[in-house]
C-alpha cells in the first residue's frame, strides 16, 4: 500500500518532467515571434534584440530550461511575457472559476448518470429505460461545443427575446457577488459539459447494474427480508459503482478539453481559457504552468482513484 | 399441525422460445424439526420450487397453495413476504463463493440481517454474530468477523452462511444444493454443523440435492422429483430399502459403492427432457428402463404404494414391486458412508 503510493508518485514526477520538457521543445521548433509582437511593427532589430534579452529568449534552450526548472521546484514558475504578471498570479485569478465548471460540472454528470442508469437497470425495457436511452443517444453523440452553442441559442438568445433574461450570455461572477448569480452565470457551462459525460454514465450504470443484478449476493439480500431500495442501492448500487469510478479515473483527463471548449464558448476566464489566449500568444511561462497544473491534477486524481477503488473492493490489492 | 403445507405448485415461465413449465403439480409437507430431503437431476425444478415459495424468482408465474405456519406464502404481500424471509425462513444457495456480498465483512452481512428484523443496538448485533460464527464452528470468531468472504475458504462461507441463515431461528432452513460446489471432505463437515445447528435450535430443513448420498443420513422424508413433478415420496427408510419407482431406483444405481460392482457409477442414460415440449403422460417414459404401454396412454397417479399409506409413488408397476427391492442392512451401510467421504 505504502510502496504503492510511493511508486505512483515517483511515476506521476516522472511524467510532469517529460511534459515540460514535451512543452519546451514544442515552443522552440515553433520560430516564436513574442518580441515582435511586444515591440510592434515599427521595431528596430535592436529593440527586439533588447525584448529577447530582458525575457531570457537569446539564452541556449538547455540554459533556459534549466533556469525554469530550478525555479519550479521552488513554486515559482516565472512571469508572463507581455504583462509581466507572476503565473502563479495568473493561475490563482483563473483557478476558481475552472474548479467551479469542473467540480459542478462532475457532481452533475456523475449524479444524473448514476440516478439514471440505476432507474433503468431496476425496470429494463421500461418506459423510463427507453427515455434514458434516447435521452443518453443523443448527448452521447452531440460534441460540446455544438452543445453550449445550442444551450446559448435556445436557453439565453430565445429566452431573452422572449422576455425572459434569466441566464447571462457568459462570463464569470465570483461567489463574492452572490451565490445566486455565480449559480445563474454557471448553470449553462455546467450543462453543456455534464450531459455530454451523463450520457456515458448512464450506459455504464446500466450494464454494470443489470449484471450485479444478476448476481447470487443480490438473491442471498432478498432473501434475508430486506426492503427493495436497500437491496438496489447498499448491495447492488455498491458493487456497481466499481467501474463507474474507475471510468470516471480516466474521464478526468477528458475533462479538461471540455473544461477548455465550455470556457471558450462561454468567454470564461478559468484555466482553459487562460490556456488558448497564452498558445495563441506564444506566452510560453503561462502556457507551461497550466499544463503542468492540469498535468499534475490528472496524476493526483489518478492515484486518487486507485485508492478508492481499492476501497471500494476489498478484493483489490495495491501493489 | 406441518409447518409447511406444499400443494399442487405449478411455476411456469414466459420466454421467447414459448411456455417453459418448470414445476408441475408438486406436494409435499414439513413438520417442524425435522428434514426433508428434494433430490433429483439437475433442471428437475428443485431450486425453482422451492425459491419460488419465499417468492425470489423473478418472472415467475406461481400457483397452487403454500401454507407456512397458517400464512399462505404465494397471496402474501410483499411486506408480509419480507418479513418471513430470513426471519421465519432462511435460505443457503449453492454457490458459497458468490452468494456472500464480496464488499462487505461477514460480520456486517450477519448483523445487516439480525437488525433487518430485530431493533437490537450494533454492538449486541456483533456479540451474536460471533456467537454464530462460533455455532458454525469459524476458528478465532472474534477476529475473523471483520473479514472479507474472500478471505475465506469455499467451505468457511458456506458455513459463515448457514450462520447468517440460522441468526434469527428461523422455523425453516432451506438449503439448495448446500454442498455440491465443495470438496467431498469439507461437504461433510458443512453437513455435520448443519445437523447440529438444528440439533441445538430444532429448525425444520428442506435439503435440496442431486446426489442421494448427501441425504442418506440426514433426511427424515425424501421427496424425488423429476421434470418438475414428484416422482416418488417417502420416509428416508422407505426411498433406500424399498423404492418404488425406476427414477429412484436410477438415482441409487448412479451412487458410488452401488449396483454389485463398487466404485463404477451407472448414469441413468439418457437426459431429462426440455421443459417446453409436450411429456409423455409419465415424463420418465423415455428412459425408463420398465416402460409399458399403458405409461403412455394414461398419467400415473402419485398414490400410496401398497400397504404404506405415507409411501406415494407415481408408477403404474404393481405396488407390490417395492418390497421385491429389500436389501441387506449392508448396503445401506455403504450408501450411508458416501456422504462422509
Ligand atoms: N428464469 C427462468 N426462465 C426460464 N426458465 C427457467 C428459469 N429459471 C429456471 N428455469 C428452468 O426451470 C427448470 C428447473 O430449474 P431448476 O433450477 O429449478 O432446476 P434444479 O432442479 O434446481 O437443477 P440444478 O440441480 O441444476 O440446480 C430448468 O429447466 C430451467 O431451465
Ligand atoms: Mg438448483
Amino acid at each position: 500500500m505504502f510502496r504503492f503510493l510511493i511508486l505512483r508518485i515517483l511515476q506521476g514526477i516522472l511524467v510532469l518532467w517529460l511534459i515540460t520538457v514535451a512543452v519546451f521543445a514544442l515552443f522552440f521548433v515553433v520560430p516564436s515571434n513574442v518580441a515582435r509582437t511586444l515591440a510592434g511593427r515599427q521595431a528596430t532589430p535592436r529593440t527586439i534584440h533588447l525584448i529577447n534579452h530582458r525575457l531570457g529568449l537569446d539564452q541556449p534552450i538547455l540554459k533556459q530550461y534549466w533556469d525554469f526548472i530550478s525555479k519550479a521546484f521552488h513554486g515559482d514558475l516565472g512571469y508572463d511575457y507581455y504583462h509581466q504578471i507572476p503565473v502563479t498570479h495568473i493561475m490563482a485569478q483563473a483557478l476558481p472559476i475552472t474548479l467551479s465548471l469542473a467540480i459542478g460540472a462532475a457532481v452533475i454528470w456523475m449524479a444524473l448518470g448514476v440516478f439514471n442508469g440505476v432507474v433503468s437497470a431496476i425496470h429494463p425495457r421500461s418506459v423510463a429505460d427507453r427515455s434514458m436511452t434516447v435521452f443518453a443517444l443523443f448527448f452521447y453523440s452531440m460534441p460540446s461545443f455544438f452543445l453550449g452553442l445550442m444551450l446559448l441559442f435556445f436557453l439565453y438568445y430565445k429566452l431573452t427575446l422572449a422576455g425572459y433574461k434569466w441566464f447571462p450570455a457568459g462570463g464569470y461572477a465570483p461567489l463574492s457577488q452572490g451565490v445566486g448569480q455565480w449559480f445563474l452565470h454557471m448553470v449553462l457551462p455546467w450543462l453543456t459539459l455534464a450531459l455530454v459525460l451523463a450520457a456515458t454514465y448512464t450506459r455504464l450504470t446500466r450494464s454494470s447494474m443489470l449484471d450485479v443484478l444478476g448476481e447470487d449476493y443480490i438473491k442471498t439480500a432478498r432473501s434475508k427480508g430486506l426492503n427493495e431500495r436497500r437491496v438496489t442501492y447498499r448491495h447492488a448500487l455498491r458493487s456497481a459503482l466499481t467501474p463507474v469510478v474507475t471510468q470516471f479515473g480516466i474521464d478526468l483527463g477528458q475533462l479538461i478539453g471540455g473544461v477548455v471548449i465550455t470556457e471558450t464558448v462561454f468567454s470564461l476566464p478559468g484555466l482553459g481559457k487562460t490556456a488558448i489566449d497564452a498558445i495563441t500568444q506564444q506566452d510560453l511561462p503561462v502556457i507551461i504552468g497550466i499544463v503542468l497544473f492540469a498535468s499534475a491534477c490528472v496524476v493526483v486524481a489518478n492515484i486518487l482513484v486507485d485508492l478508492l477503488y481499492a476501497f471500494l473492493d476489498p478484493r483489490v490489492r495495491l501493489s | 399441525m406441518a409447518l409447511l403445507e406444499v400443494d399442487d405448485l405449478h411455476v411456469s415461465f414466459d420466454t421467447a422460445d414459448g411456455v417453459v413449465r418448470a414445476v408441475r403439480g408438486v406436494s409435499f409437507t414439513v413438520e417442524p424439526g425435522q428434514t426433508l430431503g428434494i433430490v433429483g437431476e439437475s433442471g428437475s425444478g428443485k431450486s425453482v420450487a422451492t425459491q419460488s415459495l419465499t417468492r425470489l424468482v423473478a418472472g415467475a408465474k406461481i400457483t397452487g397453495s403454500a401454507m407456512f405456519d397458517g400464512l399462505d406464502l404465494l397471496h402474501a404481500s410483499q411486506r408480509e413476504m419480507r418479513r418471513i424471509r430470513g426471519r421465519r425462513i432462511g435460505m443457503i444457495f449453492q454457490d458459497p463463493l458468490s452468494s456472500l456480498h464480496p464488499c462487505y465483512t461477514v460480520g456486517w452481512q450477519i448483523i445487516e440481517m439480525i437488525r433487518a428484523h430485530e431493533s437490537v443496538p450494533r454492538r449486541r448485533a456483533r456479540q451474536r454474530a460471533i456467537e454464530l460464527l462460533d455455532l458454525v464452528r469459524i476458528p478465532n470468531a472474534r477476529a475473523r468477523i471483520d473479514d472479507f468472504p474472500h478471505q475465506f475458504s469455499g467451505g468457511m462461507r458456506q458455513r459463515v452462511m448457514i450462520a447468517m441463515a440460522m441468526a434469527l431461528n428461523p422455523a425453516l432452513l432451506i438449503a439448495d444444493e448446500p454442498t455440491t460446489a465443495l470438496d467431498v471432505t469439507v461437504q461433510a463437515q458443512v453437513l455435520k454443523v448443519m445437523q447440529d445447528v438444528q440439533a441445538d435450535t430444532g429448525t425444520a430443513i428442506i435439503l435440496i440435492t442431486h446426489d442421494l448420498g448427501v441425504i442418506a443420513d440426514v433426511a427424515d422424508e425424501v421427496v424425488v422429483m423429476y421434470a418438475g413433478q414428484v416422482m416418488e415420496r417417502a420416509r428416508r427408510r422407505e426411498i433406500f430399502y424399498q423404492f418404488h419407482h425406476p427414477y429412484t431406483e436410477g438415482l441409487l444405481a448412479s451412487l458410488p459403492g452401488h449396483g454389485g460392482t463398487r466404485d463404477r457409477l451407472t448414469p441413468i442414460p439418457g437426459n431429462p427432457p426440455s421443459l417446453l415440449a409436450k411429456l409423455d403422460p409419465c415424463p420418465f417414459v423415455p428412459r425408463c428402463p420398465y416402460v409399458f404401454d399403458k405409461c403412455r396412454r394414461e398419467v400415473p397417479p402419485l398414490a400410496p404404494v401398497h400397504p404404506d399409506e405415507r409411501h406415494l409413488s407415481a408408477c403404474w408397476l404393481e405396488p407390490d414391486r417395492a418390497l421385491q427391492f429389500e436389501w441387506e442392512s449392508s448396503k445401506f451401510a455403504q450408501i450411508s458412508s458416501t456422504a462422509h467421504r
